[in-house]
């Protein structure tokens, strides 16, 4: 089911943390907010879902205005960063709470709650404790718990910022597969860009209370729409009027016109790929990624000249924002 | 709804009564505030409220460090009982609080010493009332308490005196500092453990609640209500000093 | 090691001069002739009443201060609220209070030529010299410890969890008794046990506002000062031993609710 939100702003006294925000997303996507802290995108989130109700704007799911409703009578589903965990529970009792408070015979809940467990390979754990299982169990155990419910939207903060790396990589492949299995409207928020493109099929890109770009992972890194969006989904060279990324900066031994004079700093090899760190003659730092063949031809070592020139370039109206 | 039910039942049980306290007190204007709280009788008994407060929060400080100390750093066994003691007097009504202490010190007291009706009488039962504040305000304190400072100091050639006095007795000052302050709140109203050792002789063991309470029961009320303010006024100051002194501490802490 | 042995001594020494051994005797010289008079001074009509209206009064003033203080702990602990100093002030002026003051403070209120005191006779309700005004007391001196317990409780529980409910399905209601209730229920009870113990104990406030009329409105702690008064200090100390014994049982319920929290 799909998400509208129009002109959504919401102030907390001086500080504004939406500035007339309007997004569409569609039903079925597995969407990321991403954006730098204070970006505003977990307001936005909580705006969704009802815990923060929005000083202008509306807020529409599945095509019902549901600006005034109460979280309650939403159906969506929520988890925390933390996790919130009902630590007086067990395992069963959180996972089967959206139920019990609906008053679902015990038979029904037991048998959803097997299911679910099931989904997010938790069996045998349900008469844990939640202090009793790991992060990432514990995160597992608050999606199943949102889902027990079949909320029509899956809202997800920050899920796995408080995991480990390994944690979290294998959580979102997890959470990747989940998605194609319940195919439930999901939001996702998170700062890591990384994240967002390996987990979310659209991408929001949020900064300064304000929502910078929509599009998917491959129209945000090729078709940015601003130097903000530019440099927060991947590594950005500036070069004279234009930005540049990395893989597409042509180093030379021979200067052709367009090209400009640079002095290699460093070279890095990562196994297949070579970094090699520039400064410009007329000032201002560049990195070039260069596969190991061309650095090979190439022959640069450090204390060289080179001369660059971009093999892609934006270059944006009036744009100064990195 | 909860604020109402909240403000509700504070005004009825707190604010309207004290308000009424005040009112009663300014009954015949403020000169007869100001008579009420400067006759002889009440200077005296407020005199030897703060003495024996002081005195009491004195010995508290001292004791309730030291206690804190060896429950904190000394091992032996029947340490625990010690420690659920330190408990007791919280839990224990005051007045028998008071009854304990005549027993043992009274004038039929086994040992020979008679501490009714003395001001040393007075001071042991605000000691009892209060002991555990700055046992109970130090004591984590010294848990948390880095060893490695201590060792640090010593390894620097520093006694274990100058140890102390140096290094850890600074960190424990803002506790025993809260522990004070609220023995000494508690002890400028303190009445149950005093009403029978005090024996109430005005000018000589009277304290400011045994002389409201004397002036309650003669229908001294307006004089009552009078003192009831300046202790009001000097135990609330104390306690709102202790905040400011917290708030500060902790900000300088982080 | 000689200063700590001798620290160790001193602080058991201070102990047992303080506490223990004045305990100890009370025990032993209500015990001196035998049990008879301890069982007679405990079973007397006066006592047997003392110790009912204490129970009375405690049974009515701490479930009284358990509801109000867990109202009061969530409102502090909500995060946008006007005026949270001015209730929290309010809330812990009890403890500045002297417990005269209190008594002095509910009779000029409630007194027959008190400010709502000729109302209340006219409801037919007596406060002062009665039970009414009894439990008043005692709800004022024992206020703010629910309070103190659970704010921070609350603050450490934080609000997550229960907006996790809410984006469940659950009502306020639900999300109250289901979530938070559970949450705070050893630092619920710790209040209620601090609250419970400063009830049965209280004299002062209750000293002022009662009247002392032997076998109607006298507690257990009146009653230890009026036989103490009246020479008989069997009966004194029968009494003081009850209140002890139900001291001790405080202290005892208050170490395992802090074991259990940890």
């Amino acid at each position: 089911m799909s998400i509208l939100a129009t002109g959504v702003t919401k102030n907390f006294g001086a500080y504004t943390a939406l500035d007339d925000v309007s997004i569409e997303i569609p039903g079925g996507s597995l969407t990321a907010l991403l954006g730098p802290s204070g970006s505003g995108k977990s307001t936005l989130l909580r705006v969704i879902a009802g815990l923060e109700t929005p000083d202008v704007g509306r807020v529409e799911i599945d095509g019902t205005d549901v600006t005034g409703v109460r979280p309650q009578d939403r159906g969506v589903g929520f988890v925390f960063q933390h996790y919130a965990a009902f630590k007086h529970m067990t395992v069963r009792g959180n996972v089967g709470f959206g139920l019990s408070v609906r008053r679902r015979p015990r038979a029904k809940i037991r048998e959803r709650v097997d299911e679910l467990l099931a989904l997010v390979q938790l069996e045998g754990l349900g008469d844990r404790y939640p202090s009793q299982l790991s992060g990432g169990q514990r995160q597992r155990m608050a999606l199943a718990r949102a889902l027990a419910v079949e909320p029509s939207v899956l809202l997800l903060d920050e899920p796995f910022g408080a995991l480990d790396a390994r944690v979290r990589a294998e959580l979102r492949r997890w959470l990747r597969r989940l998605h194609e299995q319940v195919h439930v409207t999901t939001v996702l928020v998170t700062h890591d860009q990384e994240e967002a493109m390996e987990v979310a099929d659209r991408i929001a890109v949020m900064d300064h209370a304000r929502l910078q770009q929509v599009g998917t992972p491959k129209e945000l890194y090729e078709e940015p729409t601003n130097p903000f969006v530019m440099g927060f989904v991947g590594a950005v060279n500036r070069l004279g009027e234009s930005f540049v990324r990395p893989h597409d900066l042509e180093l030379r031994q021979v200067p052709n016109g367009v090209t400009h004079a640079a002095r290699v700093e460093r070279v890095t090899h990562l196994g297949f790929e070579v970094r090699v760190e520039l400064e410009q003659e007329s000032g201002g730092a560049l990195m070039a990624q260069l596969t190991r063949n061309e650095a090979e031809e190439l022959g640069i070592s450090e204390g060289d000249t080179v001369h660059v020139a971009p093999r892609r370039e934006r270059v944006f109206a009036g744009g100064d924002g990195i | 709804m909860g604020l109402g039910i909240a403000v509700s039942y504070l005004s009825l049980l707190v604010l309207i009564p004290l308000a009424a306290v005040a009112w009663r007190s300014l009954d015949g204007g403020a000169g007869a505030f100001w008579d009420a709280i400067t006759s002889e009788q009440a200077v005296a008994a407020m005199r030897l409220t703060l003495l024996v407060s002081l005195g009491a929060v004195i010995v508290n400080a001292i004791m309730g460090t030291l206690i804190a100390w060896v429950l904190v750093r000394d091992d032996f066994r029947g340490k625990i009982f010690m420690d659920i003691l330190i408990d007791l007097p919280f839990a224990l009504p005051t007045i028998v609080a008071g009854l304990t202490l005549l027993a043992l010190y009274g004038p039929n007291g086994p040992v020979g010493v008679n501490i009714a009706f003395t001001r040393i009488g007075i001071t042991a039962a605000l000691i009892f009332v209060t002991l555990p504040f700055v046992v109970r305000a130090v004591q984590p304190v010294l848990m948390e308490l880095d060893r490695e400072m201590e060792e640090a100091a010593a390894s620097l050639g520093a006694g274990r005196f100058t140890t102390f006095r140096r290094i850890v007795l600074p960190a424990l000052v803002p506790a025993i500092v809260s522990g004070v302050g609220l023995s000494f709140s508690k002890a400028l109203g303190e009445f149950g453990a005093v009403v029978l050792i005090a024996g109430n002789l005005p000018y000589r063991t009277e304290v400011a609640s045994v002389f409201i309470y004397g002036q309650i029961e003669s229908d001294g009320v307006q004089a009552a209500a009078a003192v009831s303010v300046v202790l009001l006024t000097a135990s609330f100051l104390v306690l709102l000093g202790l905040s400011v002194f917290e708030r500060r501490m902790t900000r300088h802490a982080e | 090691m000689l200063s700590r042995l001798v620290m160790r001594f001193t602080a058991i020494a201070f102990l047992l001069l303080m506490l223990v051994v004045p305990l100890a005797l009370v025990g032993y010289l209500a015990f001196e002739d035998g049990a008879g008079p301890v069982w007679d001074a405990a079973t007397s009509p006066a006592a047997l009443s003392a110790l009912r209206l204490t129970l009375i009064i405690a049974v009515i003033a701490v479930p009284l201060n358990a509801v109000f203080g867990i109202i009061a702990a969530l409102l502090l602990t909500r995060p946008r609220l006007p005026g949270r100093t001015l209730l929290s002030v309010v809330i812990d002026l009890p403890l500045a209070l002297s417990p005269v003051v209190v008594g002095l403070a509910l009779v000029l209120v409630w007194s027959r030529n008190g400010w709502f005191g000729q109302w209340a006779i006219d409801q037919g309700v007596q406060v002062i010299f009665a039970t009414p005004g009894m439990v008043m007391a005692t709800i004022v001196v024992s206020l703010p410890f629910v309070v103190r317990e659970l704010v921070p409780v609350l603050k450490e529980l934080g609000t997550e969890q229960q907006q996790a409910a809410a984006t469940l399905g659950a009502s306020p209601p639900q999300i109250f008794w289901r979530i938070v209730l559970p949450a705070i229920r050893h630092g619920l009870a710790y209040g209620v046990v601090l609250t419970t113990a400063r009830a049965l104990g209280e004299y002062g406030a209750v000293a002022v506002v009662s009247g002392k009329i032997a076998g109607r409105t006298e507690t257990l702690t009146l009653h230890v000062e009026e036989r103490f008064q009246a020479f008989d200090l069997v009966a004194a100390y029968t009494a003081s031993i009850m209140l002890a014994i139900l001291a001790v049982i405080t202290v005892a319920v208050m170490r395992l609710l802090n074991r259990g929290e940890h």
